[in-house]
């Protein structure tokens, strides 16, 4: 699939911006302010998330600011959707 | 009914820590046109992980007539959402082609006749047809005023004691009575004027709405504590509530508590004094059996 | 002969007669705009001395300098009740030889007291002082720079160290009364430019917090504090400064003019908001150790029934006669509560240090009521947890936990489980607000602590409670 730069999110509290960029298989940079509790779970939600919409070739950069699980893979998929043109709605 | 922008993950998670009746996720609005995407997704994977604790759940979809209204709807059914809130509704034909989008995606997801409708009447025309949005689906279970775009059609403005939104109230009132389902108040924004804002629901308590939609948490307790029933009240109805029970049980047609007969709409009203105490908070549903 | 002790900072330094490896101390009473503790060991270190104690009631973020001093040798062991900032980070990290000992507030009074704590120079800043020494927190002067109000955490420190320098920014004619330091206890004066920015030392006036979610715990803690049987006639209470600690004073008072009920005082750390009560004849007095914004360092200079205390007279388990052994109720904040109503103030979820003992453990131990209000979340990270970080204050001394998702009281106390529960109050058991926090964030990763000691935490009465240990990136 091919990848455009594209990002989705915010740095408010609770939110995650996500910066999607074409790549070499799936490579994640990740800056939380929870990284030492949650950091891991993150990267794998986020792969886990594109992976689902079969992006396999991207590099991620993501900036989280305490985002729960539901917030992450909202960002992480509107950032997909941007950068693939491809929605996940019918319409 | 409380107001949380739909692109604000903090707000949203947050929101039903203050006790509102119902939240609003708002998808038109508060979300600017690059963001529409983004905040479609953000609501439905919220709906469908965050613990609400029990509140009720109403999204604000842009119209239909936009490139993101059909989209709103397939996210949010897809969430499970309890009401989908339809701005701008000027007829009842938009109600019906609502339903017939919810109908769709319900179909493919096997759940018919899940989704509610609300419809907020926010023009001329909108107050005009009142009576026929309201009646125009099984599902809609209320109206509500709009009142920004209301008065902006009417070539008006807001003022604070709100004679410009006299007839809408009272219609949008009469018009969900007679449709047998709940009206909603519009939002007051200076959160700074506490008092306008109290003397703002006291009058759309006395008009006859059910609530009053609110944007910040701050105005819960105003609101609350104007529809509050006062003790005394509550007595009352759960003595009538329990004699209609004994009566009930006794198979007696006929109900009297302190020696005066109980008549239709008396109990009708104790029912809505008790459901208004619970829902201000005085009640717990275990006092009220 | 007129006696003057005014000289330099270096020749104060010099008289003092302090040598490598002794032990110096310093207030905070101009929190984050201290100047004193960075000039003056900026001056040790120009003098050559290396291996010095530095014992500070606490320090902050505006302390960062002291990490060259510490790289250099200069100290190479410190004793506090808070560290923040990136001198807090780089000490996480294993930045010390030596563990920072942490004692609360009432905890360094009594080991200063007792001799466990010996000091041999304290370096204290004073906003006014004569030639003599006479030291005050208090302006005395129109060149008054840097107010701070009560002296109430230096005061151990001019009675029982072995040479005392204080510093100031405004000297001012004999006699420099009333006094917090006296004469009798000052060896040396040092006149510097500013001993705090006073901007950073407090803020003006009172901000009510618009947070609605710290409005909520704030009226949840006010609830809980008019059902739980201590409101009453001439009951005495304790707040911190954190927007609901504050906000919840509002609201205590709305009931307190409703019921007729006043205070008999207010102690610890004395806000605006507290001010305001005492002055509409609701406090009837004010024991301040430590005058948290302008509107209390005002009052104090004022106010005769606004009286200063030392660490010793506020907090002190050793003496009966302190202040906290006389309080009612206490409404406390914490990073962490575990379920065991333990709670850390001083180590955030992310292992690194950023907090302090201050007045926690020593005012929830001896009130009769203890009150803890935090969020059950501050984003992602959970402030109800099995178990907590670091122990600060032991779950004993805990009563009652106010969150947005309900309220839990310790076991201990049923008689106060019953009285909210028949004012409607949402008890729920402490396990399912842990619960509640994992549901919504998730199970956390264990966190990436190393085998070395970089923190030990005191309890008041001079025991090892905890250990911190180095966090490894």
């Amino acid at each position: 699939m091919e990848i455009k730069n594209a990002v989705a999110g915010t740095l408010e509290s609770g939110d995650i911006m996500v910066q999607i960029a074409p790549g070499d298989g799936l490579q994640v940079e990740l800056q939380s302010s929870v990284a030492a509790q949650f950091g891991r779970q993150i990267k794998a939600l986020i792969t886990e998330t594109l992976t689902g919409l079969g992006i396999d070739n991207a590099y991620v950069k993501a900036t989280d600011k305490g985002a729960l699980d539901c917030t992450i893979r909202a960002r992480v998929t509107a950032a997909a959707v941007r950068a693939t043109g491809k929605d996940v709605w019918k319409d | 009914m409380m107001f949380v922008p739909g692109n604000n993950p903090g707000m949203m998670a947050d929101a039903h820590i203050y006790g509102p009746d119902s939240i609003m996720l708002d998808l038109e609005d508060s979300v600017t046109m690059a963001e529409k995407d983004a905040a479609r997704l953000l609501v439905h994977n919220a709906l469908k992980s965050i613990d609400f604790g029990g509140t009720e759940m109403v999204v604000r979809i842009n119209p239909l007539s936009t490139p993101y209204g059909r989209k709103d709807v397939e996210a949010v059914v897809k969430a499970g959402v309890d009401v989908i809130r339809m701005p701008k509704t000027e007829t009842a034909d938009e109600v019906r082609e609502l339903e017939a989008e919810i109908i769709k995606v319900e179909t493919e997801l096997g759940c018919v006749g899940r989704t509610l409708i609300m419809a907020a009447i926010e023009s001329a025309l909108g107050v005009v047809n009142a009576y026929e949005i309201a009646t125009a689906s099984k599902r809609m279970m209320g109206i509500a005023l709009g009142a920004e775009d209301y008065s902006a059609n009417l070539k008006t403005q807001r003022t604070p004691e709100g004679s410009e939104l006299l007839l809408a109230r009272e219609t949008i009132v009469v018009a969900a009575r007679a449709a047998g389902i709940s009206c909603f108040d519009t939002v007051y924004s200076n959160l700074d004027d506490m008092e306008t804002f109290r003397k703002e629901v006291e009058l759309i308590k006395n008009l006859g709405f059910d609530g009053k939609s609110i944007i910040n948490p701050r105005q819960i307790e105003v609101v609350n504590s104007v529809f509050a029933p006062t003790q005394k009240a509550i007595d009352k109805a759960l003595r009538i509530i329990a004699a209609i029970k004994e009566a009930q049980a006794k198979g007696s047609g006929v109900i009297a508590v302190n020696g005066k007969m109980v008549d239709r709409p008396v109990v009708i009203r104790a029912e809505r004094t008790i459901a208004l105490a619970i829902a201000s908070g005085i009640l717990s549903k275990e006092e009220a059996l | 002969m007129r006696h003057t002790k005014v000289v330099t900072l270096e020749e104060a330094i010099r008289r003092s007669g302090l040598k490598d490896g002794m032990t110096i101390s310093f207030h905070h009473h101009f929190r984050g705009g201290d100047k004193v503790v960075n000039l003056v060991v900026a001056k040790l270190a120009e003098m050559g001395f290396k291996n010095l104690h530095l014992a500070a009631s606490s320090l902050s973020d505006v302390h960062a300098p002291l990490i060259e001093h510490i790289k250099n040798g200069v100290i190479t062991k410190i004793s506090t009740s808070g560290l923040r900032g990136e001198l807090a980070n780089e000490i996480s990290h294993g930045l010390m030889k030596e563990p920072v000992v942490f004692r609360s507030h009432g905890g360094r009074g009594s080991a200063i007291a007792s001799g466990e704590l010996h000091i041999d120079v304290a370096f204290l800043g004073a906003s006014s002082c004569d030639e003599l020494g006479n030291a005050s927190g208090c302006p005395r002067s129109e060149n008054a720079k840097s107010i701070c109000g009560s002296l109430g955490y230096a005061l151990p420190d001019a009675k029982y160290a072995d040479h005392v320098v204080i510093l100031t920014d405004d000297l001012v004619p004999y006699p420099n009364v009333p006094k917090s330091i006296s004469s009798c206890d000052v060896d040396s004066v040092v006149v510097v430019d500013s001993v705090g920015d006073s901007s950073k030392i407090s803020s003006g006036a009172i901000r009510d917090s618009k947070n609605p979610r710290d409005i909520l715990l704030a009226k949840q803690a006010a609830k809980v504090i008019i059902n739980s049987g201590y409101f009453k006639e001439g009951f005495s209470i304790q707040t911190g400064t954190g927007g609901a600690s504050l906000a919840a004073v509002k609201y205590i008072r709305e009931s307190m003019l409703e019921q007729g009920i006043h205070a008999s005082f207010a102690l610890g750390g004395i806000t605006a908001h507290m001010v305001k009560l005492h002055e509409e004849g609701l406090i009837g007095k004010l024991v301040d150790v430590q005058s948290f914004d302008k509107v209390a360092a005002e009052s104090i200079a004022k106010d005769q029934t606004h009286q200063e205390v030392s660490a010793v007279e506020y907090a002190s388990a050793d003496h009966i006669g302190s202040a906290v052994h006389a309080l009612d109720i206490v409404i406390l904040s914490a990073l962490e509560v575990d379920v065991d109503f333990n709670v850390n103030v001083l180590v955030g979820s992310d292992g690194i240090i950023r907090g302090a003992v201050g007045g926690h453990p020593d005012t929830a131990e001896d009130s009769a009521l203890s009150i803890i209000v935090c969020p059950l979340l501050r984003g992602r990270i959970p402030c109800v947890v099995p178990k907590v970080t670091t122990l600060i204050t032991p779950g004993a001394g805990v009563d009652v936990v106010v969150t947005e998702y309900g309220i839990a009281v310790n076991p201990g106390r049923p008689e106060i489980a019953e009285r909210l529960a028949a004012a409607g109050l949402k008890i729920v058991d402490i396990h399912d607000l842990a619960a509640k926090a994992r549901s919504i964030i998730g199970e956390p990763d264990a966190l990436p602590f190393g085998d070395k000691v970089v923190g030990i935490v005191m309890d008041r009465h001079g025991k090892v409670l905890d250990e911190i240990h180095n966090i490894v990136d």
